[in-house]
């Protein structure tokens, strides 16, 4: 972790008044223990014309892989916690922050005892970060700096020198050039926005965070246009340590065995990525043509079957017609926020005794799902491997076999209306197929004639005449045995 | 034996019932249970009142007492445990409830009944400190109540009644524990077991004949099993009859009774029924037989079991199927499900009663042979299989070859009869795709392995497996294995090392294997390949459709997201298996194979960029700038000598470790440049290969790595080592050195003879890798060679990570043999689900 700072001087303001600034003598290499390693100071170039100061931080990375005393046998780390293989030592992220803001800490409050009238006025001032990671690109940076005063020099690095084809990676190397701002600004500018721009999950944040961000931005935050993105990035790493408490440990290790990142395999919660709940709300137009459709067959215990987060479980809670409802789906992750979000260890008995959420998995047959009067499968079906889906058809068809079973999913053909999805893309990373409303009633029809229902089709949202409504429902109704032998 | 106990009477009491002590307080029912049963066989209410309120004699504790009694003995009888229960039970209320209880877990009630004067009760409570206060009226009440109910027990339900009149006759009596009718587990057969006959006498004669009997006497000394249904519809039940019930009496057959026999020899009782489904045409020939054959029939019939319990409980014979909880068990509700099954109370299109399929749902370890369900092809399904291949109809008559479970039919000469529906395409849960069943795999759970017992699976890692099984994983009929995770060698310390081959040998030979293989690890990921001959092999064995196999990851994903390119791959596959003569060679058509496909980049793209590259990206920027500038420094007179010399050997390090990984890549395009490396033949038809010598193994993967004509495998470089000659263990270091020294990853050593076993009796690890010093940079860190990391990392804990791979190699073993013994897909997929849980165990990802 390394960058530069370095000015220009003039006769009358020799450069070397850097040292001055920031209280570290040019001629010396001083060396400042830190929690993470070891940070040093020297400056490269020290002279009336030109000077420059080196910020180096030795991370101990064996050090940082903390030694869980709990979790794992033997005090062996865990996998989420072991980190030796990352760009730590390398990339400038926020703990080159945190070391700038203890190691330079008189200077960032531009305090400055020997030469008050320099610190209080700009000097040319030019910042090199060699390795910055950059999540955002160049683009961000330019925006996050230029408004602040300094010219921006950022070029992306590449990934692998042999492999262009793996393209860039998320460093950029940085040059800030600027004769407008004084020492202490440009300090307070990088103490937030390193971290800002590095943007990583996994580093500890001290709760009194938000106050330090008001302290070091000060007379620049309030008035940057990119202020709403500084501040929910920078506080985001707090939310972040939630995010972290409710990592699935257990499927992190199976990513690992895989070599995969755990955010293929975790990804059962979808962050709000959804192409079209922006434009309309359709998701709520997709609860309310469920609710619509369940009170029409007069079903009374549900099945939510894929609840995810629990909306509709939410929805139907409100409704009192509606006597038991079991929210299932596979991932504990959803089942997780979605307990969170129903406030179940809060609600009142009788509340609590119409809901039920659990892990279940529509890849097997589940004798709890059996004898209730209906199952919603809301978007549920695209996220099956199409070989396994006809496990799905008879665990909920053959086996559960509830009176009603509603199917929404989307409609492929309406995909060209969203402007903002790129032609041929599922909606959904997680999409293994998106169908045309002819391939949707085929399946339904072949499920409905295989199991004994009744199937009818319906839009949910506008109904375009040309590609059909976004979301495409089917009502399947168990067909009655009497009606059937008559 | 004293004279008087010869002189007792002999009480017989069946050996899984609910025994129903009836007598006075007083007329000495403990002191008769504790002589006749074992202490654990007895629950007493006094016991029970005690439990719940800490005095055997508060009676305001009774109602509580009696729900923990009820409790206990329903426990017990679930478990298939006689009990007896030692309470009054004058009353009739009380009985009525312990029969509802015997009933409810189909066992017999049977009623002892200790009649002894009131006199002698009431001397004997005034003789009892705590009872001496009992009023003499209630002694009086139970008494006559007692009287009052003698004559109503087997009216009540009570299947046997004994009643003891006085304290000589209950002092003289003996209990002799009976068999069960259905319990024949000491017969052992072999058995032939046939399915439903229906009059066709020419053909059971050919079937007979086929199975090697003369005249119904099979020379080896076989036992025919019939599975009812013998008569209605065909040509010649008379004939059949006279056949069966022959070889019955002379002991060269059993039969249980199908719902024709029942329903015909409810006929010949002069019930009445209606003469439907072929029973007219029974009828009508019986007729032309005389009365005195009639009368026999009906004995025949009348005797009928309603099930069997053969082969020392492995095999259960009945007519309709049965469900293991009433396997062995005794009441109207179980002879009803073996004589007619269970249906769902729905009826089909022809107006038949849909049947419940119970087979889907069967878990149990015998195999339950049946019939009554005409299917066009007898198939096992969860270790069931229904023998009425629907001879009367003109399909075949079937017959099962118990232990062998061969199969054996003749067809029929022609149809006999209409078939009111045609036979069903596929038997009940067949080939169609249906799931496995929740209840195998979710939760804690225990799975029982021949090689290491029984292995724990914690909730918590279940949830996980299922998430990425349910989500991510292929056809878990396409998924019979998954790699177990491998243990690293013991710590080196030898300088610079962290790992050394020399730890391995010594381990070995410290377990007593003195022969390994060091075979060189493949640069790349693990797959599983399952290559079948064709899209009718994988059809027949693995019931799926379309695909011709598999290609999956450590953790059951497939490996390519397009199924052509994974056709692709299997076709490569199969034509090196044609050419290298394996399909006859090893008498199958499918094979799995555990191999590694590289390159490593192909699979870990993702990890690559966003870790392994990034580190490599980040460093390669940022050391050119550290290192001018303290050059600088340096060159201005600052001291800055150590800290340059330490930035110089940081940037060599990250240099090294961005060699070491840009060796696991490679550009590929389609499959070029993509390499298999097969390293183990897991499995073929009927048979696992985990056992096979690796030197056998490398041999035939070698005929197969020849034959490749497509570039695509890769051969396994090995060498041989005795761990005990300290030659043969130098040459194995050094080409350990010279493999890792050309930038290899590493190698396996494995004990050659595969499953070897330590002198403790203990599987030893299948495999111990020892990976290459330059490959732990990408594992360790870039820096992990600094002397000062080296000596911290030293400080690594194996042991839970070799427990874990002890348990999960046991689990794929498991998994092995399970699919080799044909055993239903739940139990393959089990041990399977099983290692997947298993790998999301906390445990140090390094090693």
């Amino acid at each position: 972790m390394f960058l530069t700072l370095g000015t220009i001087g003039t006769p009358e303001r020799p450069a070397t008044d850097l040292g001055f600034l920031l209280h570290k003598h040019p001629d010396n290499a001083q060396a400042f223990s830190t929690s993470y390693g070891t940070a040093h100071v020297f400056y490269p170039e020290a002279d009336a014309r030109r000077c420059t100061a080196a910020l180096l931080l030795e991370v101990d990375a064996v050090a940082l892989v903390r030694r869980g005393k709990a979790k794992g046998r033997g005090g062996a780390p865990d996998a989420a916690l072991a980190q030796y293989v990352n760009d730590r030592p390398y990339a400038a992220s926020s703990l080159l922050a945190v070391a700038l803001g203890n190691v330079f800490s008189t200077a960032l409050r531009g305090v400055c005892h020997a030469r008050p009238e320099r610190a209080a006025e700009p000097l040319p001032l030019r910042v090199e970060v060699p390795a910055l990671p950059a999540r955002g690109g160049p683009d961000l940076v330019r925006n996050l700096f230029e408004p602040l005063g300094w010219t921006v020099t950022a070029e992306p690095v590449a990934l692998d020198a042999e492999f262009p084809e793996w393209g860039d990676s998320r460093y950029v190397r940085l040059v800030l050039e600027s004769r407008t701002l004084t020492l202490a600004e440009a300090l307070r500018h990088l103490y937030v926005l390193l971290p800002v721009l590095d943007d990583a999950k996994h580093y500890w944040v001290a709760p009194d965070e938000v106050d330090k961000l008001l302290r070091a931005g000060e007379g620049w935050l309030p008035g940057h246009p990119e202020q709403k993105l500084i501040v929910s990035r920078y506080l985001s790493r707090r939310w972040s340590l939630t995010r972290q408490a409710m990592e699935r440990l257990e499927l992190v290790r199976l990513a690992e065995a895989d070599d995969s990142e755990v955010e293929q395999i975790d990804n059962a919660v979808a962050q709000e990525t959804e192409t079209e709940e922006k434009p309309a709300p359709l998701a709520v137009l997709r609860r309310e043509a469920i609710l619509d459709a369940l009170r029409r067959s007069a079903a009374t215990r549900v099945l939510d079957l894929g609840c995810g987060q629990g909306q509709l479980v939410q929805a139907l809670l409100k409704d009192p017609s509606f006597t038991e409802i079991v929210g299932v789906d596979v991932s504990m992750r959803a089942l997780t926020i979605a307990s969170r979000r129903l406030g179940l260890d809060r609600m009142g008995e009788r509340q609590a005794a119409r809901v039920q959420l659990f892990q279940g998995s529509l890849a097997y047959t589940d004798k709890r799902l059996k004898g209730y009067d209906a199952a919603v499968l809301s978007e549920v079906v695209e996220h099956v491997d199409p070989p396994r889906l006809s496990a799905l058809e008879y665990a909920v068809f053959g086996s559960a076999r509830p009176r009603t079973v509603l199917v929404t999913t989307p409609n492929v053909e309406y995909n060209v209306r969203w402007e903002t999805l790129p032609a041929g893309r599922p909606r959904h990373g997680d999409h293994r197929f998106e169908w045309t409303r002819e391939e949707f009633r085929a399946w339904a029809g072949a499920v409905a004639g295989r199991h004994g229902y009744d199937v009818e089709f319906g839009p949910v949202g506008a109904d375009d005449p040309e590609v059909g409504p976004p979301t495409q429902m089917a009502v399947f109704t168990l067909v009655a045995k009497e009606a059937k032998a008559a | 034996m004293t004279e008087t106990q010869h002189q007792g009477r002999v009480l017989p009491v069946t050996d899984l019932s609910l025994v129903v002590l009836v007598g006075a307080s007083g007329s000495g029912k403990s002191t008769f249970a504790r002589r006749h049963f074992k202490p654990t066989e007895v629950i007493s209410s006094d016991f029970c009142r005690g439990l719940v309120s800490d005095d055997e004699n508060d009676q305001s504790a009774t109602r509580d007492a009696f729900d923990v009694l009820h409790y206990i003995a329903g426990k017990r009888l679930a478990a298939g445990r006689r009990t007896v229960v030692d309470a009054t039970s004058v009353q009739q209320d009380s009985r009525r409830q312990l029969i509802e209880l015997a009933r409810e877990h189909d066992v017999l009630p049977i009623a002892i009944v200790l009649d002894v004067p009131e006199e002698v009760c009431a001397e004997r409570n005034a003789a009892r400190a705590d009872r001496a206060g009992m009023p003499r009226r209630v002694i009086h009440r139970h008494v006559r109540e007692l009287r009052r109910s003698v004559r109503h027990l087997e009216r009540e339900g009570f299947r046997k009644v004994h009643i003891l009149r006085g304290v000589d006759e209950v002092e003289a009596a003996s209990v002799v524990t009976e068999r069960r009718f259905n319990d024949l587990t000491h017969l052992t057969g072999p058995f032939d077991i046939i399915g439903d006959v229906h009059g066709c006498s020419a053909e059971l004669d050919a079937l007979l004949g086929k199975l090697g009997y003369t005249d119904g006497v099979h020379p080896d000394g076989r036992t025919a099993v019939f599975v009812g249904d013998l008569v209605d519809r065909g040509p010649d039940s008379p004939g059949v009859l006279r056949r069966v019930m022959a070889m019955a009496a002379a002991g060269s057959a059993l039969c249980v009774p199908g719902n024709h026999e029942n329903k015909y020899g409810r006929y010949l009782k002069g019930r009445r029924v209606q003469l439907t489904h072929g029973l007219a045409e029974t009828v009508e020939q019986m007729d032309q037989e005389s009365e005195e054959f009639r009368q026999r029939v009906r004995e025949f019939i009348d005797g009928l079991v309603s099930h069997y319990v053969l082969d020392g409980g492995r095999l259960v014979v009945c007519h309709a199927g049965l469900p293991e909880k009433y396997h062995g068990r005794t009441s109207g509700r179980v002879r009803s499900h073996a004589l007619y099954g269970d249906t769902t109370g729905e009826t089909d299109e022809f107006g038949l009663p849909v049947r419940y399929p119970w087979a889907e749902d069967y878990r149990g370890r015998a195999a339950v042979v049946y019939g009554h369900t005409p299917v066009p092809e007898a198939s096992w399904l969860n270790n069931t299989v229904c023998l009425d291949t629907g001879a009367v109809f003109g399909g075949k008559l079937t017959a099962l070859r118990w232990p062998e479970r061969e199969l054996v039919d003749v067809p029929a000469e022609r149809v006999w009869y209409e078939p009111v529906k045609p036979l069903r395409e596929e038997a009940p849960g067949g080939r169609d795709g249906r799931p496995l069943d929740l209840g195998d795999v979710r939760g804690r759970r225990a799975v029982e392995t021949r090689y290491a017992g029984r292995v724990a699976v914690r909730e918590e890692n279940a949830a996980a497996a299922l998430e990425v099984m349910s989500r991510f994983a292929v056809d878990p009929r396409l998924l019979p294995y998954l790699p177990p995770t491998m243990a690293p060698t013991a710590t080196s310390r030898v300088e610079g090392y962290l790992e050394h081959p020399a730890e391995a040998f010594a381990q070995y030979a410290a377990d007593g294997v003195a022969r390994v293989v060091c075979e060189e690890k493949h640069m790349g990921s693990r797959a599983v390949a399952l290559v079948c001959r064709d899209a009718d092999a994988a059809r027949g064995r693995f019931g799926t459709d379309r695909v011709t196999g598999a290609l999956y990851t450590r953790t059951g994903r497939p490996f390519f997201d397009d199924e052509a390119v994974t056709e692709e791959v299997l076709g490569r596959l199969r034509s090196a298996v044609d050419a290298a003569g394996l399909w006859a060679g090893l008498d199958t058509d499918w094979l799995l194979l555990d191999a590694e496909l590289m390159p490593w980049s192909l699979k870990a793209s993702g990890l690559l960029r966003s870790q392994y590259a990034a580190v490599g990206a980040a460093s390669g920027a940022v050391f050119p700038g550290v290192l001018a500038a303290v050059t600088g420094a340096a060159a201005r007179g600052v001291d800055v000598a150590g800290l340059l010399a330490r930035q110089r050997e940081r940037a060599a390090d990250a240099a090294a470790f961005t060699d070491a990984y840009r060796r696991y890549c490679w550009s590929t395009e389609g499959l070029d440049g993509v390499r298999l490396a097969p390293f183990q033949l897991l499995a073929v038809r009927g048979r696992s290969l985990a056992g096979l010598p690796h030197d056998e193994q490398l041999a035939l993967l070698d005929r197969l790595v020849e034959h490749d004509g497509s570039g695509l495998l890769q051969t396994t470089r090995r060498l041989y080592v005795d761990t005990g000659d300290p030659e043969s263990v130098r040459a194995g270091v050094d080409w350990w050195l010279e493999l890792t020294g050309r930038g290899g990853e590493g190698m396996v050593v494995k004990p050659v003879a595969a499953q070897a076993r330590d002198p403790q009796g203990r599987l030893v690890q299948p495999g111990i890798k020892c990976r290459g010093r330059e490959y732990l940079r990408i594992v360790y860190g870039p820096e992990y060679t600094r002397p000062d990391n080296l000596a911290r990392l030293r400080q690594r804990f194996l042991n839970h990570k070799r427990s874990l791979a002890i348990r999960e190699y046991a689990l794929g073993l498991e998994a092995l043999d399970r699919l080799a013994d044909a055993e239903p897909l739940w139990r393959v997929h089990e041990a399977v689900f099983a290692v997947l849980a298993l790998e999301s165990e906390p445990v140090d990802p390094r090693l």
